[in-house]
């Protein structure tokens, strides 16, 4: 039996740092261990002592691609907590605050770091010299997207306007109105970008996954909503520790996340997409049929064209609470501490992110616990490359690793504001 | 806009990660006329719309290449690629050097484009920078000035 250890030194267009092993015992993969370090721990353990209002903006931090998510699921999870209701105007200003980071997080990863692997580019800098048009296209399209958490959030990276039960200030209806016009520019772009992505050559591979994700009555979900799976699941948020846990695992100082007695689950994109493409509205319903999706999409690499697809959605609802914007009579809904825990699961460009917070008497934190959605990943990411593998055992080396790379990129792994990168082993026995 | 714009990037709750905000801070309390700071987390993108327009930047960034804690490195972008070894380690899939370097492909970059590299140890989560680290900021500080001073006096700018 041929004996072959392949050994990259990293793995580029990942968020951050981790580690991808593959173990290949003649004709079948006999390990894959996926592992990344994780920052958010530290934070749990640094929010300890903190006050409740200090919540969004230090977990903010953890991520400089997603801090509106880490906001929006600690603003939630604190106001859950204190019984605070956010409504009206100000609830719908945060789900326009959440489409700027879908349409930045989404355009950087479909444009920057996931359209060189469909295209055969070893990254965005050879593309932009045989694609300056797409890649300028997807700068300017990205940049609306940081324009709305700029305006919202006070500035574009760690915005510090979000406060729980609201906002510090408001923007003006002027301010509203010149963004509109770009976000019309945004539309045009983004409806560009699903057909474009939609000419790629996509692998035949499709998984029979257990998607988990949030699922809100009316809404395509940003910031509300019951936890479903497409098996069954349809819990309320504050159930989630009793039937997700998190593990240990020996390869990896970051927790495995796992629906108790069920296989791994993916959360994302093609999570999101296939358990509420019943929320999209008609038009972006049937822009997707046209870039060739159905209803539910099994094929992670598809999760280009799925991105491209809720960025359109995020920039069509943009317009449209922009278009509906009356003042509300204060940025804020007024929060007094008392002792309480709350939770609260919103969505992340990545998918589902859980934050939990208990807090005493003069608003404290006692402990926090934040699951993102790479960790809730991890499992499934492990599943996708021993799957993958099996099918693709004798696909020559440079090939093979090529497309185990890309399918780590399909879940757009975000492991930032940790360090370095990811290396991929491929172990040949 | 200011004559010459200096951008520090980095995080301040990843250890050494910090370093070139922190220096951006000490070169923003000079107050210097012309001169702006800001800061940014890194990612490329926002970097690339930042010095859109202008026409002298000085980025700071921490490295993580390996060398000695402390080695500053100084780049000129407009006279040569990156060496991409240096900037590998950075967070963000798409950081400051595919940023200089998407730019460099699509001719965006500033006419003058100068980037200073302070070797870091430590990327842990975490909010103290490394004692041998610390010990070298100041000398990275007078060497930021130095090199605005003289962009200052040059009468090709």
């Amino acid at each position: 039996m041929k004996n072959k250890t392949v050994k990259v030194d990293f793995l580029a267009r990942v968020e951050g740092e981790g580690g991808l092993y593959v173990k290949l015992k003649g004709k079948t993969v006999a390990d894959v261990k996926f592992r990344i370090f994780e920052p958010p721990r530290f934070f749990e353990a640094f929010m300890r002592g903190r006050d409740f209002r200090e919540a969004p903006d230090i977990t903010a931090r953890i991520c400089g691609i997603c801090p509106v998510a880490y906001q929006m699921s600690a603003c939630h999870a604190m106001e859950n907590a204190l019984g605070v209701m956010v409504g009206g105007q100000l609830r719908a200003l945060r789900r326009l605050l959440y489409c700027g980071e879908w349409i930045e997080s989404h355009t950087l990863h479909v444009y920057m770091l996931h359209a060189p692997d469909f295209l055969g580019y070893q990254d965005a800098i050879q593309l932009a010299k045989d694609h300056p048009d797409a890649v300028q296209r997807g700068l300017k399209l990205k940049k609306i997207g940081n324009e709305i958490v700029n305006l919202l959030g006070g500035r574009e990276i760690h915005p510090i306007n979000v406060r729980v039960g609201g906002f510090y200030k408001l923007p003006s209806r002027r301010e509203f109105a010149d963004l509109a016009e770009r976000l019309k520019w945004a539309r045009d772009a983004a409806l560009e970008t699903v057909r474009w992505v939609a000419t790629l050559n996509f692998p035949d591979f499709q998984p029979d996954y257990l998607f988990v994700s949030l699922r809100h009555p009316d809404e395509y979900p940003f910031n509300e909503g019951r936890i479903v799976s497409n098996r069954g699941l349809d819990i309320d948020v504050r159930d989630y520790e009793k039937r997700f846990e998190e593990q240990h695992v020996e390869h990896s100082t970051s927790l495995h996340s796992v629906l108790t007695g069920s296989p791994p689950y993916c959360v994302g994109p093609i999570a999101r997409y296939s358990l509420n493409f019943d929320r999209l509205p008609e038009p972006i319903q049937q822009v997707a049929r046209e870039a060739g999706l159905g209803p539910v999409c099994k094929n992670p690499f598809q999760s280009i064209v799925v991105r491209s697809v809720e960025t359109l959605y995020a920039c069509e609802e943009a317009l449209r609470i922009i278009a509906q914007y009356e003042p509300p009579e204060s940025p804020a809904v007024k929060v007094e501490p008392h002792a309480a825990s709350g939770c609260a699961c919103t969505e992340a460009p990545r998918g589902s992110l859980y934050h939990r917070y208990r807090i005493d008497d003069r608003g404290n934190i006692l402990d926090a616990k934040i699951v993102p959605p790479t960790s809730q990943n991890q499992n499934s990411i492990e599943q996708d490359l021993r799957e993958f593998v099996t099918a693709r055992i004798n696909l020559p080396e440079a090939e093979l690793q090529w497309q185990c790379e890309q399918a780590v990129r399909n879940y757009d792994p975000c492991i930032s504001c940790s360090t370095h990168f990811l290396k991929l082993t491929i172990d040949r026995q | 806009m200011a004559q010459i714009l200096v951008i520090g990037i980095g995080n301040e709750y990843a250890r050494d990660d910090a370093a070139g905000l922190l220096i951006a801070r000490e070169i923003k309390k000079q107050a210097r006329e012309g001169v702006e700071v800001i800061e940014l987390s890194g990612e490329g993108a926002a970097l690339m719309e930042s010095w859109k327009g202008a026409d002298t930047v000085i980025v700071i960034d921490a490295a993580r290449s390996g060398g000695m804690p402390g080695t500053l490195h100084r780049f000129d972008a407009c006279r040569e690629p990156l060496p991409a070894e240096t900037f590998r380690g950075c967070t963000h899939a798409f950081g400051l050097y595919q940023a200089v370097e998407v730019a460099r492909s699509l001719a965006q970059l500033p006419r003058r484009l100068i980037i200073y590299a302070i070797e870091g140890r430590d990327f842990a989560a975490g909010i103290r920078l490394t004692p041998e680290f610390e010990q070298s900021m100041p000398a990275a500080v007078d060497a930021v000035t130095r090199e605005i001073v003289a962009l200052e006096g040059d009468p090709s700018r």
